[in-house]
């Protein structure tokens, strides 16, 4: 099994669960020092074995060297959950268009050249499962985040393209949305009762994945608040200052 | 990181909420309070008792993210962990190798750097002393960014004054337990019921031949003083094959808000005693049974502190040194009887000769008695600070990981080592327990 972000809070959760199974995992991630740390905790929950290597998904040339490592080392690609995730500063989006491009690098374009890789590899391979953590963000454009929000709502239309071209050769896609999560990247929010756990979350990532779940809204109440958030005419929505 | 006023501890405290909470995930990165104008303090689990894992108006540090193992040797029987890990995690990983705790306390859902930072004992104290007698080396961060790998021959001032040093010292970033062998899953163990102090006295002079012991008392029967409950003892048995996988018991069922009032009410908890007390047809009981029922016995009900309603309860835990077991804890037994004050759970049990290297340990030779109460007001707290003048007299202690209240003069009467101990303290670190008891 392939993590892309495996220092993210919700893919070391869920590797955790893909430990406990006995699984082989290569984590990628930008902090070395990190991924150690992350390896050394999945060997001991019962990971039969774990590889890292630094990968940083805006570079794109480095994309096509690690998969070909990581093919290397699984001998396979199973299943590939990929949790890019940069929640970037609105306002500063707003002022500054560096800002904007660097966060749909980091969490469309970044991801989406890796996914051109791994689904042709996979096509080829004929099984599989590629898994990408979008975000309730992605379904509706809000005032207060519609930079990330393209960028995962980008995601979510190529991903549901990609499962329905990879579906003829045995290959599952997964996508799964997580509202208000807290992890190290929402710190500076405060925290309300809407907020799961990571661990909630990585566990909802598992086992969507074992049971190859198309769109999964974790916790499940989203896709309510979701459905009737999309259902909202512009005219209304326009004035709520979401 | 949660909501603010989520960080309470298990029992009673007074408003007490945090001005900030910083997460701390990754165990190679420096702690960033320096420039902090308040104090900080590790928050883990949360199960203590009181105020001492509370920092109002300060800031707490919440650990649950430093939750990683770094290695484990199912040969020798060495684990290293963050300090965040949980000992059910622990149970979790090593029990299939056959391997075990060798302390463990009455819930497994505590972290590791809170079971060094409270010292904390079980059911076999006589036996294996305190779960700071089996760490080997943990790693210490000091608000100045400091890193010491304390051990018992490695800046071991450090190392006896974070053992039982109750989070005040610095943060815990790691720690190196050494873990004992096991036959198997499963619990032989023995049931006694006994009718007095003195019949639990004579079945606790056996200790030495079981692992682990300890007696539950009925505090609400009518004889005073009370002194009938069960004695229980056991040993690891080679019974129940190893797990495969996850191990402990999960709590099969959890209170999920705080019950209006108390549905704890003293008819109730009488009747739940007569029953617990009479459960078995003969005085003596051998069974063979699964550990986790044996050592986590309330944890089958997920956040069970909430049956005592918003106020939550109190728990006051004491020891009365061997001269004076007897007639202490008799009568601590009768004060609490005479007060009025409803004790819902008693639990009893000597400790052995083993002492810990902490400073500020509690565990020492004596009877030890636990007990919860319902938090009732100002006459729960009264009852307890007269508790603490029966045990100030007596020459004991009386444990901070349960305590919200204990005042300057007792806590000083009650562990001699403190000044040493207070020199160790970081700076930075406070915790509203530390303020009560250095301030009267």
């Amino acid at each position: 099994m392939l993590i892309v972000g495996a220092t993210s809070a919700i893919a070391r959760e869920a590797a955790r669960s893909f430990a406990e199974e006995g699984a082989q995992l290569f984590l990628t991630g930008r902090d070395e020092e990190k991924l150690a740390a992350v390896a050394d905790d999945l060997r001991v929950r019962g990971a039969t074995a774990v590889a890292t290597a630094r990968l940083d998904l805006t570079h794109l040339a480095s994309h096509e060297g690690m998969l070909a490592e990581a093919v290397r080392w699984l001998e396979r690609l199973d299943v590939v959950l990929i949790a890019p995730g940069l929640l970037p500063d609105q306002r500063a989006c707003q002022k500054s268009v560096a800002d904007t491009l660097r966060a749909l690098e980091v969490n469309f374009t970044g991801t989406v050249a890796l996914l051109t890789l791994l689904a042709n590899r996979l096509e080829e391979q004929g099984s599989g499962c590629i898994a990408v953590i979008t975000s309730v963000a992605g379904d509706r454009g809000r005032p207060s985040n519609y930079v990330y929000g393209s960028a995962k709502g980008g995601l979510h239309v190529f991903l549901e393209g990609l499962r329905a071209r990879l579906y003829r050769s045995g290959v599952a896609v997964v996508e799964i949305k997580p509202g208000f999560v807290d992890t190290p990247m929402t710190a500076h929010l405060p925290k309300t009762p809407l907020f799961a756990s990571s661990r909630r979350v990585g566990r909802a990532v598992y086992r969507a994945i074992k049971q190859r779940r198309h769109i999964v809204y974790v916790p499940g109440f989203w896709r309510l608040v979701l459905g009737g958030v999309r259902l909202l005419p512009e005219s209304v929505f326009k004035r709520l200052r979401l | 990181m949660r909501p603010l006023g989520t960080y309470r501890p298990w029992g009673y405290a007074p408003a007490s909420a945090p001005a900030a909470v910083l997460p701390v995930v990754w165990r190679s990165e420096p702690l960033a309070i320096a420039r902090l104008p308040t104090t900080v303090l590790p928050f883990a689990c949360g199960r203590s008792y009181g105020d001492s894992c509370l920092n109002p108006g300060g800031v707490l540090l919440d650990v649950a993210a430093l939750d990683r193992f770094i290695a484990f040797d199912p040969g020798a029987g060495m684990l290293r962990c963050e300090a965040g890990v949980t000992l059910a995690e622990i149970l979790a990983v090593v029990v299939p190798h056959g391997w075990f705790l060798p302390v463990l306390p009455g819930t497994q859902h505590v972290s590791v750097g809170g079971a060094i930072a409270n010292d904390i004992h079980g059911k076999n104290h006589h036996r294996a002393g305190t779960f700071g007698m089996h760490v080997v080396r943990f790693e210490l961060l000091r608000s100045d960014g400091q890193r010491f790998t304390c051990s018992s021959g490695e800046h071991a001032d450090l190392f006896c004054a974070t053992i039982g040093g109750l989070g005040l010292t610095g943060l815990i970033v790691w720690a190196e337990l050494r873990l004992k062998p096991i036959p198997g899953a499963a619990i032989a163990l023995e049931r006694i019921r006994f009718e007095s102090l003195d019949e639990f006295f004579a079945l606790s002079a056996g200790d030495a031949d079981f692992e682990y012991t300890v007696a539950w008392l009925d505090c609400l029967h009518r004889r005073e003083p009370a002194g009938r409950g069960v004695f229980m003892r056991g040993d690891h048995a080679a019974g129940h094959a190893l797990p495969a996988g996850s191990a402990t018991a999960k709590a099969r069922v959890s209170l999920p808000w705080e019950l209006p009032g108390s549905v704890l009410c003293r008819p109730a908890v009488a009747a739940f005693n007569k029953a617990y007390y009479w459960a078995q047809r003969g005085r003596t009981v051998r069974r063979t049974v699964d550990f986790a029922g044996f050592f986590f016995p309330l944890d089958a009900v997920g956040n069970w502190n909430r049956l005592y309603g918003r106020n939550r309860l109190v728990q006051y835990q004491c020891v009365v040194p061997p001269g004076a077991e007897r007639e202490g804890t008799r009568a601590l037994l009768t004060t609490v009887h005479r007060s009025g004050e409803p004790c819902f759970l008693a639990v009893l049990k000597r400790f052995g000769a083993l002492r810990s290297l902490g400073l500020l340990s509690f565990p020492r030779p004596g009877a030890t008695l636990a007990l919860d109460f319902p938090f009732r007001g100002s006459s729960t707290l009264r009852l307890l600070d007269r508790l603490d003048e029966l045990v100030v007299d007596a020459g004991g202690a009386v444990y901070p990981a349960k305590d919200t209240r204990m005042s300057g003069r007792s806590f000083r009467r009650f562990f001699p080592a403190w000044e040493t101990f207070a020199a160790r303290v970081d700076p930075q670190f406070s915790s509203s327990f530390w303020r009560r008891v250095t301030s009267a």
